[in-house]
C-alpha cells in the first residue's frame, strides 16, 4: 500500500472512531451540564469552595468566576516554580526564573501551553504533575464552562441568567474530563507511554556506557494534554518523544482524543438548545475545513517541495519514521485546528506551504473544531457574524436562533474577532521592528519572519506550537508572549459573556417564511465563507511575507 | 460601594483559591497516583521505559529510545565516527545535552527546526547522501544515490527516534554483512525478521527498530 493510501485510510479510520463517539459524548455533556443532581463527591468539593451551586448567575458574576479562579492560578503556578529549587520531588532542579516562570504560569492557565522551557532538563515532578498538569485540566474545564454559558444565552429567555460558573467548572473537570483521562491514559501505556515516578537513573546502552533519563507521570499528563487541547509536553519534543507518543496506535489515539471534545461540544450544543440541526450545521462547517486543511497538508508535505527535501528524497525532516509524512500532516492539521499545539513533527521544517497551513489553521481562530469550549464559542461568534453578513444581503434584522442580532450584539461579536488579529500583528510588527528579537531566529530570510510570526499566532490564540527555531527564552519574548497569551484568552472571554447574558435577557423572535434557516447545509457554506473571507483579508499580507514567499520559491 | 466591591472582590478570589487546591487534591495528586498505581500494576515493563537485555541480560537500553552506534572518539575529530559494524540510526542533529541543571547529563529531545531553504540543513543533508554511499558501498554492492530513502539523510523529530525505514536498513545489509563476515543472505533475513509492517495493514510506516536489529545481530555474531 503507499504512504498516500495509508494516510488516507488513517484519516478515515478517525473519522469513523469520531463519529461513533459523537452522540453519546454529545449527549453525556449536554446532561451534565443540565443536570440538577450533584453527587456526593461533588458536594463535598462545594462545601469546601464554600459555592452554591444551585445558585444562577448573571453574566457579570459568572465572569467574575472566570477571572478569579484563572488569576489565583496564574499566582499559584507561578510561585510553585519560583520556588521549585525548595521542593521535595523537584529532582534536583532549580528554580526558574521569573520571567520564564510568569510565561509559563500565563501559557498553562490560558491552555496555551506555549513553552520557553525544555521539560526534561527544567520541571521536576511536582511542577509537572501538581502544577502543569493541573491547569490541563483546569483551563480546559474553565473553557467548556464559558463555550456552555453562551449555549446557554441562547437557549435561555427573557432571564440573564448563565449558570454557575463553579458548579460547571467541577463538574466539567469530574464528569467529562476525569474519567476520559483515566482511561487514555491506560490505553497511552499499554502502548508504551512511561508512567512512574522514578528520579533521574541510568539505563545501559548497546554500545557500553550509559545514557540518563528522568521518570515521570507522562502518560496521565499526555492524555489530558491531548483531551484538554492543552499540548504541554513533558519532553522537549512533545509528542514526538517515544515515551510520549510510541506508536503510530498511540498516534491516532492521542488526535482523536484532540478532536474529540470539540466536535461533541456541537451536538451538546444542539441538544441544549433544543435542535440537534442546528449542532449539524456548525459541525458541517468544522469538519469541511477539518478534513479540506488536512487533504491540503497531505498534498504540500508528500510533494515535498524545498531544497534540502529535494536533494533528501522526502520531507522527513523533523518527523519520526513510525508515523511518516500521513501520520505527523494529520496531527499537525488537528492541532493547529484546534488551541492544542502539541505537536508530533516539527512544523519549522515542513514545506514552505505546510508551514503556512499550521499557521492559517490558528488564524482561523482555532474554531474547527478548536480547542475544548473556546472552539465552540469562537465558531459561534463567526456564526453570528454570517447570520449579521446575510441579514445585509437582504436587508432584514438577523436572528440566530430566535435572538435577535442586533447593535449590541453584532458590536460584541467584532470585538471578539478582532483581539487577536491587534495582538499577533501588533506584537509581530514590534518584534521585527525592534534590533534584538530576530537575534533569537535560526533560520534567516522568509522563514525568519515567519518564526516571529509564528510564535504571536500561536500566543495569541493559545495554540502553543512553534515553528522552534526560535530561541522565546529572552526576557521580550517571555514577557510579550506571557501578555499575548492573556489577553487573547481572557478578552475574547468577556465578550462572549456579555453576548451570553444579552442574549438570555432577550424573548425568542417567532421563526417567519423570511428568516435564515441556519439549520441548512447552505447556511453551513456561509459560515465556512465567511471565516476564510475574514481570516483572509487580515492576515493575507502577513502570510505573504513568510510561509507563502517561501512556498512559493521552491 | 468601594467596600462592598473590595469584600465581594475579596470573597470571589477566596473561593477562586479554594476550588484551584481541592482540584489540585483531585487532578494533581489523586489522578497520577491512581492511574500510575494501574499502570505499574498492568503494565510496569512499559510504564518504566521498556528496557530490553540482551542474551547476556545486561540492559542495552529503551526499544523506543534511539541510540548512537559511534566508534570512541578520536583525536581531531569533532564529532566520532559510525561504527560500521552496526546497523546505523537517523542522523540526530536536533538532539541536545541539557544546558540548564547541569548536575546529571540528560538527554534533550528536539528537532533541528531548520526549513527547507536553509543552507545548514541542505548541506547537512547532502554530506549525510554522500556518507550514505561511501559507508554502504562494499566490493561488490554499490549504493546508488537515488535509492537512498528520505529517513536516511534526515534528523528526526526527537533526535531519539528508535527507528529506520526497511529501505535504509536493506542499503546497510551489504556492509554489515562485510563487516562482520556474515552471509549477506542471513543479515536480510535477520532485517526480515525485525522489520514490524503498518499495524493493521494501514497505521503508520513499516519499519525497523535499530537497537533490536543490533542485539540479534550481536547475538548471531557472538561479539
Amino acid at each position: 500500500m503507499s504512504p498516500q493510501a495509508a494516510g488516507l485510510l488513517q484519516l478515515t479510520a478517525l473519522i469513523v472512531a469520531l463519529a461513533l463517539a459523537y452522540r453519546p459524548l454529545g449527549d453525556h455533556m449536554a446532561k451534565v451540564y443540565s443536570s440538577e443532581k450533584h453527587y456526593a463527591p461533588e458536594k463535598w468539593i462545594y462545601k469546601v469552595i464554600g459555592a452554591n451551586p444551585a445558585a444562577e448567575m448573571r453574566w457579570p458574576a459568572y465572569l467574575r468566576g472566570v477571572l478569579a479562579f484563572s488569576a489565583v492560578s496564574v499566582l499559584f503556578l507561578y510561585l510553585l516554580q519560583r520556588m521549585q529549587g525548595s521542593l521535595p520531588g523537584s529532582l534536583g532542579f532549580s528554580s526558574i526564573d521569573p520571567d520564564q516562570a510568569f510565561n509559563t504560569a500565563a501559557s498553562f492557565v490560558a491552555n496555551t501551553n506555549w513553552q520557553s522551557y525544555s521539560g526534561e532538563q527544567a520541571m521536576g515532578h511536582v511542577v509537572q504533575t501538581g502544577g502543569l498538569a493541573v491547569q490541563n485540566f483546569l483551563s480546559a474545564a474553565v473553557g467548556m464552562a464559558v463555550a456552555v454559558a453562551l449555549v446557554r444565552g441562547f437557549a435561555r429567555s427573557r432571564t440573564g441568567e448563565l449558570g454557575n460558573f463553579w458548579a460547571d467548572l467541577v463538574r466539567g473537570t469530574v464528569r467529562i474530563l476525569l474519567p476520559i483521562s483515566v482511561i487514555g491514559a491506560l490505553v497511552l501505556v499499554a502502548c508504551g507511554a512511561i508512567q512512574n515516578f522514578s528520579g533521574i537513573h541510568q539505563v545501559g546502552q548497546f554500545m557500553g556506557g550509559t545514557q540518563e533519563w528522568n521518570g515521570g507521570a507522562v502518560a496521565s499528563q499526555e492524555a489530558i494534554k491531548e483531551l484538554g487541547t492543552n499540548g504541554g509536553g513533558y519532553f522537549n519534543a512533545n509528542s514526538a518523544h517515544p515515551f510520549e507518543n510510541p506508536n503510530p496506535l498511540s498516534n491516532l489515539f492521542e488526535i482523536f482524543l484532540i478532536l474529540l471534545i470539540p466536535f461533541a461540544l456541537t451536538r451538546t450544543f444542539g441538544r441544549m438548545v433544543g435542535s440537534l440541526k442546528q449542532g449539524y450545521a456548525i459541525l458541517g462547517a468544522m469538519a469541511v475545513i477539518w478534513i479540506g486543511f488536512t487533504a491540503l497538508m497531505m498534498w504540500t508535505e508528500f510533494a515535498h517541495r524545498g531544497p534540502a527535501f529535494e536533494i533528501a528524497g522526502g520531507a522527513m525532516e523533523g518527523k519520526e519514521t513510525r508515523f511518516g509524512i500521513a501520520g505527523s500532516s494529520i496531527f499537525a492539521v488537528a492541532t493547529t485546528l484546534t488551541s492544542t499545539g502539541a505537536v508530533n513533527s516539527f512544523h519549522s521544517s515542513y514545506t514552505g506551504f505546510g508551514g503556512g497551513i499550521t499557521l492559517l489553521g490558528m488564524q482561523l481562530g482555532e474554531i474547527a473544531p478548536g480547542g475544548v469550549g473556546s472552539g465552540l464559542y469562537g465558531m459561534l461568534i463567526m456564526a453570528v457574524i454570517a447570520v449579521f453578513i446575510a441579514g445585509l444581503m437582504v436587508g432584514r434584522t438577523p436572528e440566530y436562533l430566535g435572538k435577535k442580532i442586533g447593535t449590541r450584539q453584532i458590536k460584541l461579536a467584532a470585538c471578539y474577532i478582532l483581539v487577536t488579529p491587534v495582538l499577533v500583528l501588533g506584537f509581530t510588527a514590534v518584534a521585527m521592528a525592534l534590533p534584538t528579537p530576530a537575534d533569537s531566529m535560526t533560520n534567516s530570510g522568509a522563514h525568519g519572519f515567519s518564526e516571529i510570526l509564528y510564535a504571536y499566532t500561536s500566543g495569541a490564540n493559545n495554540n502553543g506550537s512553534a515553528f522552534a527555531g526560535l530561541g522565546a527564552d529572552t526576557q521580550w519574548f517571555n514577557t510579550t508572549i506571557g501578555i499575548a497569551m492573556l489577553l487573547g484568552r481572557f478578552v475574547p472571554m468577556v465578550f462572549v459573556l456579555a453576548l451570553a447574558g444579552s442574549l438570555a435577557e432577550q424573548k425568542p423572535v417567532p421563526e417567519t417564511a423570511g428568516t435564515l434557516r441556519t439549520d441548512k447545509p447552505l447556511y453551513a457554506g456561509l459560515l465556512v465563507g465567511t471565516i476564510l473571507i475574514i481570516t483572509g483579508l487580515t492576515y493575507f499580507p502577513a502570510l505573504a511575507l513568510g510561509p507563502l514567499a517561501e512556498g512559493l520559491a521552491s | 460601594m468601594t467596600n462592598n466591591t473590595v469584600s465581594s472582590t475579596g470573597r470571589v478570589l477566596g473561593a477562586g483559591l479554594r476550588a484551584l487546591l481541592v482540584l489540585t487534591l483531585v487532578c494533581g495528586v489523586l489522578y497520577p497516583l491512581a492511574v500510575t498505581g494501574a499502570a505499574q500494576a498492568l503494565f510496569s515493563d512499559r510504564a518504566n521505559g521498556s528496557e530490553i537485555k540482551d542474551a547476556n541480560g545486561r540492559v542495552v537500553g529503551s526499544s523506543l529510545i534511539g541510540q548512537r552506534y559511534d566508534l570512541p572518539l578520536k583525536e581531531g575529530e569533532e564529532s566520532p565516527a559510525p561504527d560500521l559494524k552496526w546497523f546505523q540510526p537517523r542522523p540526530s542533529n536536533g538532539l541536545g545535552t541539557n544546558s540548564v541543571n547541569t548536575q546529571p547529563s540528560l538527554l534533550v529531545s528536539g528537532a533541528t527546526n531548520r526549513s527547507g531553504d536553509n543552507e545548514e540543513l541542505i548541506r547537512w543533508v547532502k554530506d549525510a547522501k554522500a556518507a550514505v554511499v561511501k559507508d554502504n558501498s562494499t566490493a561488490t554492492y554499490r549504493v546508488n544515490p537515488t535509492d537512498i530513502p528520505p529517513d536516511a539523510v534526515t534528523s528526526s523529530a526527537s533526535g531519539l527516534d528508535p527507528h529506520i525505514s526497511p529501505a535504509y536498513a536493506g542499503l546497510q545489509v551489504h556492509r554489515v554483512a562485510e563487516k562482520n563476515g556474515l552471509d549477506v543472505k542471513k543479515v536480510e533475513d535477520l532485517v526480515k525478521d525485525h522489520t514490524t509492517g503498518r499495524l493493521l495493514g494501514f497505521m503508520g510506516e513499516p519499519r525497523v527498530n535499530v537497537l533490536e536489529l543490533n542485539t540479534a545481530l550481536r547475538d548471531l555474531t557472538g561479539k
